[in-house]
């Protein structure tokens, strides 16, 4: 039979017919609960396509001194950034602004893989554009898709220099930064604080960022505003109140030698607030706002006098005759001599130790001295005794005890340990059991050796010796919680009015003349810190008034020769705390004393210790990357 | 000139005409976004396209089904040529980039194909199967329109096009059945496809044997055939891991994010989510015409070609949907009905064919923007933009309209009424 008989056909029309009744009911019926059954989630899915959030940073808290004065406080800013979309058209845009947002190809290359790197958040270009730039980009804003102009509050550091390694700055959170707990929470892109109190508070500063809904297309780019109800409003940080005095600090950046390198801190001893905290060469934390110039940075990296090092927390220095203050206690304390014990052997100008005659920075010699005589003249002789008396092991103990190998805890990141030896093994394992002599003590005791010490941490000593003896973790904000070292040099006050007397002498008749007030009694010490690689670097702490300590002011200047540079800064801090006329320092011409041991001792290298010039690599901030 | 147009069978103009109309509207709406794009202004193409497929279905009018079947064999050498052809200087175009799909001279994109192809299967098949004296019985009678349109789908298969590849064996399938060949015949020709799909779950391909194994000793075809058959899937069954890595990446997250839209929200799974999600916010009523914002965003991936069916969904809504939904029922129980009263096999499967083609593109089309079935980009008869398909459709819509006005002349009454 012919298969196209209509009897056939129609048979086969009705399955066909019946064929498209079921396709298109199921059809209808997916459609039904698509469209009907499934509005209302459909719905909800389209409206949160369309909105995407900006994020609307917050403002920094505000820094301040002790007395109020603004610190660290924000400016409106604005920053340029183009909304997420496709790398070609992302190139294409910023080809068209290149030219009036100023940006080169390096830079360009640097957005898109910021862009890459968060593809769905707009893509940073300008951190900080000038006014200039963003008029001229908004009259065009038409022409450019994907343009993001933003009014954001920037930071700003009216005090740049003098302040910029206490106060910080502020940057864009790295990729490694945001593996760690404490920045997990910051957006890509986010600004943390990178250095100084914007980085050890930045918890608090920081604050927490709002969002803000524009509607975008697939594409990402920006059609219209939303809703202002769905914004978030930021939140700001909140404000820091720290113990610094600004007109101190600025007294100290005024007056500090032009052109040296060094740092100065200034610690109330009754507390350990940090009064001041400057370190020479500075730099200008502005810069670093919305993006460091590669050319700054790089100035900055490359420069030898390295600015971005805070010298008084990040660089180790041999302490030199500072340390006999040390050594001093240690013997009060343990008993071995009294304020005027004299030593078996009087000061001719050095002393034979063994083989070997180890100098008195005075090669006339001192003659024989007391405790309070030795340590006004800074007698080389005398402590080489004292140190033989005090043993090596002795004066390991303490001064591990005391914490002069680690941190001092002050709130400030990136405080390097000062380095000590650990104990009589450290020599063992150096020089081999039995092959070394007590001669190191010779050398531990005039502050030589194997000793590198921060300058926050040589200040502390003479905190606690200008206080009761305990130790006052200097702080700029909050106290560290649990200072990692011994409380107290355990000394009683008769011992440590001993010591007040001798350091007086040391500014009234003795090596640090240069630096007696009229009207006012500081007791300080200075210091030589032996230096293989040039000129040695000069110590001064002082602290006053002698009998009732209101501030211990510490300086370090480097390749100043000796102690005596340091000392007319740290006398005018004081006089200036105190409300002195800091010109009556008076101008004396003094004995300059050499102040240190006798032949430049090459201080052996160990994994363990230092070379005396600074590992900075760990102390500074890794580049910012914008 | 005008006696002809009042001659023509009306249920099929009217729905053609309306169908191209509420396709022209869409496909404006479509450039209707927020994003500039090329979109914008394609309707006016669309428009000279229109005109040109007027003129094309008026000349296919003109042409007579002997004319046509004789010409047949030409249009289909020359169509697998061209095919053939795009295998070596062929380029992609829009979504498909990577494909080689179009024919270009010069730089100038010509023309698909692949859309021409379809149409001349349709014909050499309606050729072939009418110039048997019985209907396909034995698979040996099936191997002949096998091979017509197994070839086009070959050649289209490694452009790569998998959504044609596909429609080509449903037009065999479906042309096979209107030709009389036993449905038994059909499931057992499409039972090694079937294996092979289900050859992902091993439990399932176990089952399906088994049934199989049924099958054929309740049927009992030819013992030959049945070994071969059942030798076929047990080869889909062992050859589906192969096959499987053989597909392009693209093609494999297409069939997984079939399955599962979520594996991969942003690629694959992309257009199906965004496509459900504009249809779904439509609701019963839409957002208004050219107010869908998924698409006015341009979160709707392809609004004027393979997703324009979301528009529709979108901003008219579920109405809208219906709407469409019965021009194209309309359409096609029109082309059923003419298909029944043709005159002779060769037109009456070729109209049937040709049903079958819109049957095909618009279940696939229409299927994939609410996940139906899975994306392969082929385009919804009248709505999509683009010019081969659309004279496709015309040539098949001239075809049908003539093979109605033969039959009306041999007697046919109620066709004029």
């Amino acid at each position: 039979m012919n298969a196209f008989h209509p009897h056939l056909l129609d048979r086969r029309l009705g399955m066909a017919r019946t064929g498209v009744w079921i396709v298109l009911g199921v059809m209808v019926m997916a459609f039904f609960r698509t469209q009907i059954l499934g509005h209302g989630k459909y719905q909800l899915q389209s409206e949160t396509n369309r909105l995407r959030p900006i994020p609307l940073p917050a403002p920094r808290g505000v820094i301040y001194d002790r007395n109020g004065r603004v610190l660290a406080e924000n400016v409106p800013g604005y920053t340029v950034s183009l909304l997420p979309g496709p790398e070609a058209n992302l190139r294409s845009t910023l080809a068209q602004i290149a030219s009036i947002a100023n940006i080169d190809s390096v830079e360009i290359e640097r957005v898109l893989q910021r862009a890459r790197r968060a593809p769905y958040q707009p893509a940073l270009v300008l951190g900080d554009a000038p006014f200039r730039v963003v008029s001229a980009l908004e009259e065009r804003r038409v022409a450019i898709p994907g343009l993001l102009i933003q009014a954001e509050p920037k930071r700003y550091y009216p005090d740049t220099a003098v302040v910029a390694h206490l106060v910080g700055y502020v940057g864009e959170v790295t990729e490694v930064e945001r593996t760690t707990r404490r920045f997990a929470t910051v957006r890509l892109g986010g600004l943390v604080g990178k250095y100084g109190l914007e980085r050890e508070y930045d918890d608090t500063l920081r604050g927490s960022e709002g969002i803000h809904f524009v509607e975008v297309s697939a594409r990402g780019q920006m059609v219209r505003e939303a809703d202002a109800a769905a914004n978030l409003a930021p939140v700001p940080g909140t404000d820091l109140h720290t113990t610094l005095d600004l007109d101190l600090q600025r007294y100290i950046s005024r007056t500090f030698p032009a052109g040296q390198r060094g740092a100065v801190l200034a610690l109330n001893p009754n507390t350990g607030e940090v009064l001041a905290l400057y370190s020479a060469p500075g730099f200008d934390p502005n810069a670093f706002v919305g993006g460091i110039s590669t050319s700054y940075w790089r100035s900055l990296n490359e420069s030898a006098a390295r600015p971005l090092l805070d010298r008084a927390i990040q660089a180790r220095y041999p302490p030199g005759s500072t340390w006999k203050l040390a050594v001093a206690a240690m013997a009060l304390k343990r008993g071995i001599v009294g304020p005027r014990s004299h030593m078996p052997i009087p000061c001719r100008g050095g002393l034979q130790y063994g083989n070997r005659f180890f100098r008195c920075w005075n090669a006339h010699g001192h003659g024989d001295l007391t405790l309070t005589e030795a340590i006004a003249q800074s007698c080389d002789v005398y402590f080489y005794q004292l140190g033989i008396k005090l043993g090596v092991t002795s004066l390991l103990e303490d001064a591990n005890e005391w914490g002069f190998r680690g941190r001092t805890g002050i709130d400030l990141p990136d405080e390097i340990s000062s380095e000590f030896p650990t104990g009589p093994e450290y020599y063992d394992r150096l020089y081999g059991p039995r092959r070394w002599t007590s001669a190191v003590a010779l050398n531990l005791a005039i502050g030589q050796g194997e000793n590198a010490q921060t300058l926050v941490q040589m200040v502390r000593l003479y905190q606690q010796l200008a206080s009761d003896g305990r130790v006052r973790t200097p702080f700029v904000v909050r106290r560290a919680a649990a200072p990692g070292t011994s409380a107290s040099l355990d000394l009683n006050p008769d011992q440590l009015a001993i010591l007040r007397r001798a350091m007086i002498a040391v500014v009234e008749e003795g090596t640090a003349r240069s630096g007696r007030l009229t009207g006012l009694q500081i007791a300080g010490k200075t210091g030589t810190a032996q230096n293989p690689h040039g000129a040695d670097h000069g110590w001064f702490i002082g602290f006053a008034p002698a009998e009732k300590p209101e501030i211990v002011v510490g300086a370090i200047i480097e390749f100043a020769q000796h102690g005596t540079a340091a000392i007319p800064i740290v006398s005018r801090t004081i006089a200036h705390y105190l409300g002195l006329e800091e010109t009556a320092a008076t101008r004396m011409r003094v004995t300059v004393p050499t102040d240190s041991a006798p032949q430049p001792f090459q201080i052996p290298v160990l994994p363990d210790t230092l070379p005396p010039v600074i590992p900075v690599d760990s102390a500074v901030p890794r580049p910012p990357t914008r | 000139m005008l006696s002809r147009v009042r001659q023509l069978d009306k249920g099929l103009a009217v729905s053609v005409v309306a169908l191209a109309l509420y396709g022209l509207a869409t496909l404006y709406s479509a450039g209707q976004t927020d994003v500039p794009s090329f979109v914008t202004t394609i309707w006016k193409q669309q428009v000279v396209w229109l005109v040109l497929g007027l003129i094309v279905a008026a000349f296919t009018f003109r042409t007579s089904p002997r004319m046509l079947e004789w010409a047949t064999p030409f249009a289909y050498a020359i169509t697998l040529f061209l095919l053939l052809l795009t295998l070596f200087i062929g380029t992609g175009a829009g979504t498909a980039v990577g494909s080689k799909s179009w024919i270009a001279i010069g730089g100038h994109r010509f023309g698909q194909p692949a859309e021409l192809a379809k149409l001349a299967t349709i014909l050499m098949l309606a050729r072939w199967l009418a110039a048997q004296r019985e209907a396909p019985a034995t698979l040996r009678d099936l191997i002949i329109p096998g091979i017509i349109a197994g070839l086009p789908c070959l050649l289209v298969l490694k452009q790569p096009d998998l959504g044609s590849a596909i429609v080509f064996i449903a037009i065999l399938f479906l042309m096979l059945f209107w030709a009389g060949t036993k449905p038994s015949l059909l499931v057992l020709l499409a039972s090694p496809v079937i294996g092979l799909v289900l050859a992902v779950s091993t439990v399932a391909w176990g089952i399906w044997i088994a049934v199989l194994a049924a099958l054929l000793l309740w049927w009992r075809p030819y013992v030959w055939e049945g070994v071969a058959i059942m030798g076929l899937n047990v080869l889909g069954g062992v050859l589906a891991l192969p096959f499987w890595n053989r597909l392009a990446p693209y093609q494999q997250n297409r069939l997984l994010a079939f399955l599962n839209p979520d594996v991969d929200p942003r690629a694959a799974g992309w257009h199906v989510i965004q496509s459900k999600v504009a249809v779904g916010s439509g609701g019963l009523l839409g957002k208004g015409f050219t107010e869908g914002t998924q698409k006015r965003l341009a979160f709707l991936p392809a609004q004027h070609t393979d997703f324009i069916f979301s528009v529709v969904g979108e901003e008219l809504g579920f109405v809208g949907v219906l709407v469409a939904l019965s021009l194209f029922a309309w359409l096609l129980f029109g082309l059923l009905r003419v298909a029944r009263k043709a005159t002779d096999p060769f037109s009456s499967l070729c109209v049937f064919g040709i049903a079958g083609l819109f049957f095909t593109h618009i279940v696939e089309n229409v299927g994939m923007t609410i996940n139906l079935m899975p994306i392969t980009g082929i385009p919804l008869p009248f709505f999509s933009y683009g010019g081969s398909f659309l004279l496709a459709c015309s040539i098949g819509v001239g075809i049908a309209l003539r093979v109605a006005w033969e039959s009306r002349q041999s007697g046919y009454a109620e066709l004029g009424q």
